[in-house]
């Protein structure tokens, strides 16, 4: 009896030595936090469906403050994490000073290109996905004119709203795009209630249509169109849910699909550059129950028939990154 | 620029100023007695969560501004007996005080609410509904005086007109009473208002304690008031720009509404016009926001008129043996 029982117990430790020896992924959220009901709360959602579908455990790590993304790549590439999953092109520069020194270690980042060995990188094609969010936009408006806020003010958030302005353009040519930044440091990713006044701000000059791309802040834009009894654009995750009836749609980066992807891959994920974009369904409109009366047949046909030409090449979405110009808009 | 633009920005100024206004206020009194408070930010951060949290779980706002104020009172007693009662440096004190706040509102809230320290959304009788104002409906036809008062008089949340009403109340209980003439004495002399048989760790507290109730009210106005629920680091710097204010108010009450109403016209401005043409010359919106700054400096450079703050301001008192 006591026997068997100390064979049993030998027999779990080494299970569990084993579990250890298998390299866990590793995800890491940016700054806006884990639950900030967008980019990164996608990220926790592929993760998430990893575990249930695999069983598997993995690490993960918020990040507090700018100082410590390299201390946090550093731990975790030596406790023998692989592959390290982070959210944000905010790690773009620590990452390319880190990753050299840990060649075993397979790393990916999403939202910025690294170039190194070891390193796989996947930028979405925003654009694509903001300028079908433009053209609803557009035909939702009665006004003609349609806002974007953005959260904080980098090359990458203009790129959204460059996208934006593209398709509402594209629909109606003379239609008017207001364009807000909340702020220049990271503090204007949680700024609800400067997000709200923007949105305020916006509709006193006519916008009936806002699409916000701003992290924890967009939570105050969304909510201030609401009472303001407008429509608004949710960003990164299917947010439509929030206020059903009240939000047009939403500018979804499956950045879920990344981490999924990553973490099923594991230590075999293929370095290089990944771009998602409408082909691979890296990037999409959501249509659910909450906007389905919101969005007209005719509408969609519009919007479909447009991805597809994007898809073929027919129609090229400027990208704002690629020479930090937009036609359509100026920052 | 017609008059509907401009009541509209200065509608969004006194949103936006308000919640500085409560804070400055709070400063000022906490200053004006000689301890300095850096951590109104994590004041105004606590109340906010609180505030947002009880106004979910009772569905009354009124009960979130009580407990919003709590929260403040809370903290204020930590940097009360922190700096008065244990006489620890009050710059040191005060910046635990806004790390504390960051921390805990967040962790409580994930705690609580499993939402990643965001409360949910509050609805209904949870948030403050904008008030009315009596005969505003009957005189919005009016020309010029209509729309002023109905947009910008009249359409507040309540807590605006509490903020209002709070300068002259403060003004009326620093010059006016004998509390406020021992409380800006505690600052300026402790050791006089000790020989006069006062008891300046009593005076201090009560300071703080103010500093307290209004901090709660400037965190429950943001997360009640101006937004509907609360998310982490909802503040994004207000309290220190309310210190600024009070700088730039050189610590008088009326000041204070001007220097806050002011800083609020800027931002509102810059929320406005992403980039103001002035004819050739174009401000970046990024100039606006760093304005407040910028105009704190010149005040304390000495370039107009001189910002004294209280002498004692900063030193724990310590009774002559």
């Amino acid at each position: 009896m006591t026997l068997t029982r100390t064979l049993a117990g030998g027999a779990a430790t080494l299970a569990l030595t084993a579990g250890m020896a298998l390299a866990e992924p590793a995800l890491i959220y940016d700054l806006g936090g884990k639950f900030d009901k967008s980019f990164n709360e996608a990220a926790f959602g592929g993760a998430s469906r990893w575990v249930t579908e695999t069983g598997g455990t993995y690490k993960e790590l918020e990040m507090q403050s700018e100082a410590q993304r390299e201390q946090a790549l550093r731990r975790l590439a030596e406790t023998g994490s692989n592959p390290i999953v982070m959210t944000g092109f905010a790690f773009g520069d620590v990452l390319g000073q880190v990753a050299p020194d840990y060649p075993d270690t397979k790393f990916v980042i999403i939202d910025m290109v690294v170039e190194q060995p070891n390193v796989k990188s996947v930028v979405f094609a925003e654009e694509q996905g903001s300028y079908l969010v433009g053209m609803l936009a557009a035909m939702a408006s009665k006004t003609d004119t349609v806002g974007f806020i953005g959260g904080m003010d980098i090359p990458l958030i203009r790129k959204f709203g460059c996208g934006y302005a593209q398709g509402v353009k594209a629909v109606k040519a003379e239609a008017n795009v207001i364009l807000n930044m909340t702020g220049t440091t990271p503090a204007a990713w949680n700024d609800p209630v400067k997000g709200g006044e923007l949105a305020k701000s916006q509709k006193s000059q006519g916008a009936d249509v806002i699409y916000a791309a701003a992290g924890g802040t967009g939570m105050g834009v969304l909510q201030a169109a609401a009472d303001e009894g407008i429509l608004s654009i949710g960003v990164d995750s299917n947010q439509n849910h929030l206020f059903p009836g009240k939000v047009l749609t939403s500018m979804v980066k499956r950045v879920d699909n990344t981490v999924f992807d990553a973490f099923t891959a594991g230590e075999a994920v293929e370095p290089g550059i990944t771009m998602a974009d409408l082909s691979n369904d890296g990037v999409a409109y959501a249509l659910d129950d909450n906007n389905a009366a919101l969005i007209t047949p005719e509408m969609k046909a519009a919007v479909d028939e447009a991805a597809a030409k994007i898809k073929s090449g027919e129609i090229k979405v400027h990208d704002y990154m690629t020479d930090n110009t937009c036609p359509a808009a100026s920052f | 620029m017609d008059l509907t633009t401009v009541l509209q920005i200065l509608d969004s100024t006194i949103r936006l100023g308000t919640p500085l206004l409560l804070a400055c206020l709070a400063g000022l009194f906490s200053e004006r007695a000689g301890i300095f408070d850096i951590g109104l930010e994590g004041k105004m951060l606590a109340a906010a969560f609180l505030s947002a949290a009880a106004a979910f779980v009772t569905g009354d706002v009124w009960l979130g501004v009580a407990a919003g104020i709590f929260a403040a009172l809370l903290m204020s007693a930590i940097h009360g007996l922190a700096s008065i009662t244990f006489r620890g440096n009050q710059l040191i004190s005060g910046v635990a005080i806004n790390f504390l706040a960051s921390g805990l509102t967040v962790l409580l809230g994930q705690y609580w609410f499993a939402l990643g320290g965001r409360t949910p959304s509050l609805t209904g009788d949870a948030r403050f509904a904008p008030i009315t104002l009596w005969g505003a409906e009957a005189l919005r036809e009016v020309p010029v005086i209509g729309p002023i008062y109905y947009e910008l008089i009249s359409g507040h949340t309540a807590l605006v007109y509490v903020a209002v009403a709070m300068v002259p109340l403060s003004a009326w209980l620093l010059y006016r009473t004998r509390f406020g003439l021992r409380l800006r004495a505690v600052g300026e002399n402790p050791a006089a208002v000790d020989t006069a048989g006062v008891s300046v760790v009593g005076i201090r507290f009560a300071a703080v304690a103010i500093c307290g109730v209004l901090t709660g009210l400037a965190g429950a106005y943001l997360a009640t008031g101006l937004s509907a629920g609360f998310v982490k680091e909802m503040t994004a710097g207000r309290g220190y720009i309310a210190l600024a204010a009070l700088i730039f108010a050189k610590w008088r009450p009326w000041y204070a509404l001007g220097a806050t109403m002011l800083f609020g016209f800027l931002e509102a401005i810059s929320n406005r016009y992403q980039n103001i043409d002035l004819g050739g010359i174009v401000i970046p919106v990024q100039f606006m926001q760093a304005l407040p700054y910028i105009l704190t400096v010149v005040i304390l450079a000495g370039f107009v008129g001189k910002a004294t703050p209280p002498r004692a301001g900063g030193e724990p008192y310590v009774k002559e043996r």
